[in-house]
């Protein structure tokens, strides 16, 4: 008999998206252009999150008519955003038949002790970690598909760096060692037990792990593929930029070649200014996104 | 023996893993076209069709392939790599190799809440049913008489040959049977 929404659906999807670029997008019409620029998936939302960080107030899950006309106007996969925590929001999305739900920090959380039971859906979900810890927490809960915090909506991809460098550090710490100091690895991290012991077998972690939250260039993403992860999200960085469509076609080239530096100089060239940056140090700890989710 | 995968996005590190599970066989990740050059297979992965299609033009694999299949090259396409081998893609015009001479529907099965996994026939493999991954998965509409057919899924062609040419509309690569990739290793051997 044919099972939907198995693990190996919703974990295998993600391994589809491997090496490609998630954009942001909040019309039909980028959409399009984020499609015609080699995107592999598009994040329907109804701001992207430097306008949802200058404008303040609760952002909540996009109205689905923004939701469903960017669905219609592609072919590839379509993502969309809710609260931490807001499994009715979850609800919606996956009755409108989006391919990926993000469980998302951009948004205001609507839990601030709890994430999604992720289990209970036949929609698969990303969601956002800063330490192997978070990751394994949320794929425990359920999420079948990682990607680094950053600072969502700031251009500066110092914070992306950070939460990747942490992960891949903590990896190999734990590849090394024994499997009785495991246990108290896992407690140290709080994190199940069982997925610590996976990803020490493995030497990764057991879902696909892209970068996110500040990527606002070609170099950026190449740099964030070189430090190991398995694909981009970019937020603003594109619609937020002059010349949208190139940049777009840049970065998506810069994430597949991310090794070759002829390739990543030819691709950066004349592509106008890029979303103007945010230093982390000028954003009060409140509004720092990435601080929320537990 | 040396066989490339494509690996421009989508499911390459799988496949590698499993042809390397398969034997003494090495592989090599495939991002432009002079890497073709030496390998005695090819892979194309499963991943966005519309997104490998668009970079396949744009990084002009579609020829450097066409040529070397044309040469007697086996090429196996899983998912979106299957919507690549066609010819005809319904009511598409995306880039494409289009070398198997068959009819080809996308997100066939409905979008990625309809994904699904079933146990199959594929008789080619022997009596054991086959554990098939449908992820957005195409199947075939129609194919021409020299394409054969190995396995269909409620009267739905999901898998066929044309000579060297080997087409899945799920993904083996994401199971631990070895059978359909072993399959491919075969019509390599034999080929060189």
């Amino acid at each position: 008999m044919a099972e939907k929404g198995t693990w190996t659906v919703k974990a295998g999807l993600a391994e589809m998206l491997k090496g490609g670029v998630i954009m942001d997008v909040t019309t039909p019409e980028q959409a399009k252009i984020a499609e015609d620029a080699g995107a592999c998936a598009v994040m329907a939302l109804e701001r992207v999150p430097a306008d949802i960080r200058a404008a303040g107030g609760v952002a909540r899950m996009a109205d689905p008519t923004v939701i469903k006309a960017i669905m219609d106007a592609v072919t590839i996969p379509v993502m969309a955003k809710v609260r931490i925590g807001h499994f009715v929001e979850a609800q919606i999305l996956e009755q409108l038949g989006v391919d990926y739900i993000d469980e998302s920090e951009v948004l205001t959380p609507a839990d601030e002790q709890h994430h999604i039971d992720k289990h209970a859906f036949k929609v698969p979900f990303v969601c956002g970690a800063r330490n192997l810890g978070e990751a394994l927490r949320r794929i425990g809960e359920g999420a079948a598909m990682i990607r680094t915090k950053g600072e969502p909506g700031t251009g500066n991809v110092v914070e992306a760096v950070r939460h990747m460098r942490m992960v891949m550090g903590e990896i190999r710490r734990i590849q090394n060692l024994p499997r009785e100091e495991l246990m108290a690895a896992a407690k140290e991290m709080g994190a199940p037990y069982d997925l610590v012991v996976r990803v020490a077998e493995l030497g990764r972690l057991p879902v696909v792990n892209f970068a996110a939250g500040g990527i606002a260039t070609p170099a950026d993403a190449a740099l964030m593929m070189q430090l190991g992860c398995d694909g981009i999200f970019v937020g603003s960085g594109i619609f937020k930029s002059k010349n949208p469509a190139a940049r777009a076609k840049a970065i998506v080239a810069a994430t597949t070649h991310y090794n070759d530096p002829q390739i990543l100089a030819e691709v950066s060239k004349g592509l106008g200014e890029a979303m103007p940056g945010l230093e982390i140090a000028a954003i009060s700890p409140e509004h720092r996104m990435q601080d929320r989710g537990w | 023996m040396l066989i490339g995968v494509l690996a421009l996005q989508g499911a390459f590190r799988e496949h590698e893993y499993m042809i390397r599970a398969c034997g003494d066989i090495e592989t090599r990740q495939i991002r432009l076209p002079g890497q073709l050059e030496g390998i005695d297979g090819l892979i194309i992965p499963g991943g966005e069709s519309t997104t490998m299609g668009k970079l396949m033009a744009d990084y002009g694999f579609l020829d450097p392939i066409r040529e070397r299949a044309g040469q007697g090259l086996p090429v196996f396409g899983t998912c979106a790599g299957l919507i690549m081998l066609a010819r005809d893609i319904n009511g598409s015009n995306q880039p494409r190799i289009g070398l198997m001479d068959m009819l080809v529907e996308r997100n066939a099965f409905g979008r990625q809440v309809d994904s699904f996994e079933d146990d199959i026939e594929v008789p080619c493999l022997g009596a054991e049913p086959f554990r098939a991954v449908f992820i957005r998965a195409p199947y075939i509409m129609k194919v021409g008489a020299g394409v054969e057919v190995l396995a269909e899924y409620g009267g739905r062609i999901v898998a066929a040959r044309e000579g060297r040419l080997l087409a899945a509309a799920f993904h083996p690569e994401l199971t631990s049977d070895k059978r359909m990739h072993e399959y491919f290793l075969n019509i390599v051997k034999i080929a060189s």
